[in-house]
């Protein structure tokens, strides 16, 4: 059943669309001017990011108008491909094989299978406990002890982030939402159209249009959190070209800055709360959970970054031309995930 | 072959070369050399039983349709899966390691089978290698050279393939891969064998790091 149905998401989407637009032009004009203060090479960069940006768009559109089902199976795809990208970087040895063969066909997709029949208390348990467990008991009986407790922790670190952390994302689709003024006016209309219309049975119908609109409300709060860790990624990124003076850690991340962050935040801050009426939060809300979104997803950057370092490579993989790999685009969203959906659930749930 | 079957063969070449590049992941890179139709031998180092499938996948359609991998006939033999794929659709060349007979030298058979249209894809370290380094190359590419000078040696690495699919194991684990061609090569005139085998060897190397 698609996710997209009352008018509010659909201005969510024209809004995005329109912003894809609006910098699609201004990235085409900017290549045609040959403006000496521009660099070339920033520009080119910049175009390459919104056409992987539409892309993304795209895709995730398409999902959520498919379905729910569509948009778990949509994050399980983008957590499979994550996942090979941090395995296939970070060396394991050949006793680890079989260890890996489980890690990738049962607890991937079985998170994703728990998350889409919404068993929140098995799906917040299996990876952090069970998987946690069997990784080391697994590959001990492989009975190779070289790096023993470096390769168990990377394949538990690389399942935690890939899968764990982004399956978050689309959990954020079976939450319960406290009903809010509007959708209550909402049904409340819709109860009374319904009992005019239908006498014989007026209460599945409006248990029927009131599932459809709590639906809608989830939508647009997955959409908020992809669309605001989106946006955060690139006011940060713009800002640091800007403003950018004290370099947070120069040996991980050079172009990371204290006032590029700032900045990039504030303006994150300010974009959210203007999304509020798409959101169950008022602006205020709205602002508080764009900065902590943001937050996360600045950590989830640095993180990464420390990672790559690590290996001594720039990008993950080369999938999405001018982004990388999907590591590197989702990284931010990997960290935010999991945060925005436990404050929502304890604030925003009846 | 009747045209039901061509066309049979050809949408059975398409799906496993897709899904050897699903479960291998691979990104294929050209360096300072084209995909050609023209007669070909690649070769490249080995690590996994994969190896044979993998490369012949990452070749573009047309080009995949004259190519036979040179691949080991105790391990592609074993079941029907095996045998189907590698007779019927990738149309390996099959070599028992263990019959090498002088008068019927795996060389000459790898000449006959492919004419004067098909191309090769051979692992001239002759098994598959567990170490970092690469092994000596034997001598069975030189011979392919000497008795053929006309044919494009097109060297290739496969990098990560040992990982997806070690020795001794049954199931891959789909990680990435990353296969590179580079520039292609000829024998020398008067270049000795052991000269050859060592600078064959060292552009595949080189390719690793590029």
């Amino acid at each position: 059943m698609s996710l997209i149905k009352d008018p509010i998401t659909w201005a969510l989407v024209g809004g995005v669309l329109a912003l894809l637009g609006l910098a699609t032009g201004a990235g085409q004009l900017l290549k045609k001017q040959r403006d000496a203060r521009f660099d070339p090479a920033v520009i080119e960069q910049f175009n390459l990011r919104v056409r992987a940006w539409w892309l993304m768009c795209s895709v995730l559109a398409a999902a959520f108008l498919l379905g729910e089902t569509a948009t778990v199976i949509l994050f399980f795809l983008l957590s499979f491909w994550a996942l090979r990208e941090f395995i296939t970087l970070t060396p394991t040895r050949a006793a680890d094989h079989r260890t890996l063969f489980w890690v990738f066909v049962l607890f991937t997709p079985l998170q994703y299978f728990l998350v889409a029949m919404n068993e929140y208390g098995m799906y917040s348990v299996v990876i952090p406990v069970y998987a946690f467990l069997f990784i080391p008991a697994r590959v001990a009986l492989a009975g190779d002890y070289k790096r023993y407790l470096e390769r168990c922790a990377k394949i538990q670190a690389g399942l935690m982030i890939c899968v764990y952390c982004l399956s978050y994302a689309p959990a954020l689709l079976n939450l319960e939402l406290k009903p809010d003024d509007s959708s209550q006016a909402a049904q409340e209309s819709q109860a009374t159209e319904v009992a005019e219309e239908a006498p014989e049975d007026p209460v599945s119908k409006v248990a029927s249009l009131v599932n459809e609109h709590t639906a809608d409300r989830n939508a647009r709060l997955l959409f908020f959190l992809v669309l605001v860790v989106t946006m955060g990624d690139a006011f940060q990124y713009t800002a640091e070209k800007l403003v950018g003076r004290h370099i947070i850690a120069p040996a991980i991340s050079p172009n990371r800055t204290w006032e590029g962050f700032a900045a990039g935040a504030a303006c994150t801050t300010l974009f959210g709360a203007a999304l509020s009426w798409a959101t169950p939060f008022n602006p205020l809300q709205a602002a508080g959970m764009s900065l902590l979104i943001t937050t996360m997803g600045f950590l989830g950057g640095l993180t990464m970054s420390a990672i790559k370092r690590d290996r001594g490579v720039q990008d993950y993989g080369t999938l999405v031309q001018g982004h990388g790999g999907v590591l590197d685009r989702i990284d931010s969203l990997c960290f935010a995930a999991p945060v925005f959906f436990h404050v929502t659930r304890f604030f925003w749930t009846g | 072959m009747s045209w039901s079957g061509q066309i049979q063969k050809n949408l059975m070449q398409t799906l496993l070369a897709a899904l050897a590049r699903l479960i291998s992941g691979s990104s294929v890179r050209w360096i300072d050399c084209q995909p050609d139709t023209c007669q070909r031998v690649y070769f490249a180092n080995h690590t996994s039983h994969l190896d044979a499938l993998v490369l012949w996948a990452s070749l573009p359609a047309k080009v995949r349709a004259v190519t036979r991998p040179v691949a080991a006939k105790d391990y592609w033999e074993k079941g029907f899966v095996r045998r189907y794929l590698a007779l019927q659709v990738f149309d390996a060349l099959l070599i028992d390691r263990k019959a090498i007979k002088v008068h019927q030298s795996p060389v000459d058979l790898m000449l006959k089978a492919i004419g004067d249209t098909q191309s090769l894809i051979v692992f001239p370290e002759g098994h598959r290698n567990t170490a970092e380094e690469m092994d000596e190359f034997k001598s069975g590419l030189y011979y392919l050279a000497k008795k053929r000078p006309d044919l494009e040696l097109v060297p290739a690495h496969i990098d990560n393939m040992n990982r997806i699919l070690p020795r001794g194991e049954f199931l891959p684990v789909p990680l990435l891969s990353c296969i590179t061609f580079g520039q292609p090569m000829w024998l020398e005139a008067n270049e000795p064998k052991v000269d050859f085998l060592r600078r064959a060897r060292e552009a595949v190397r080189r390719l690793k790091d590029q």
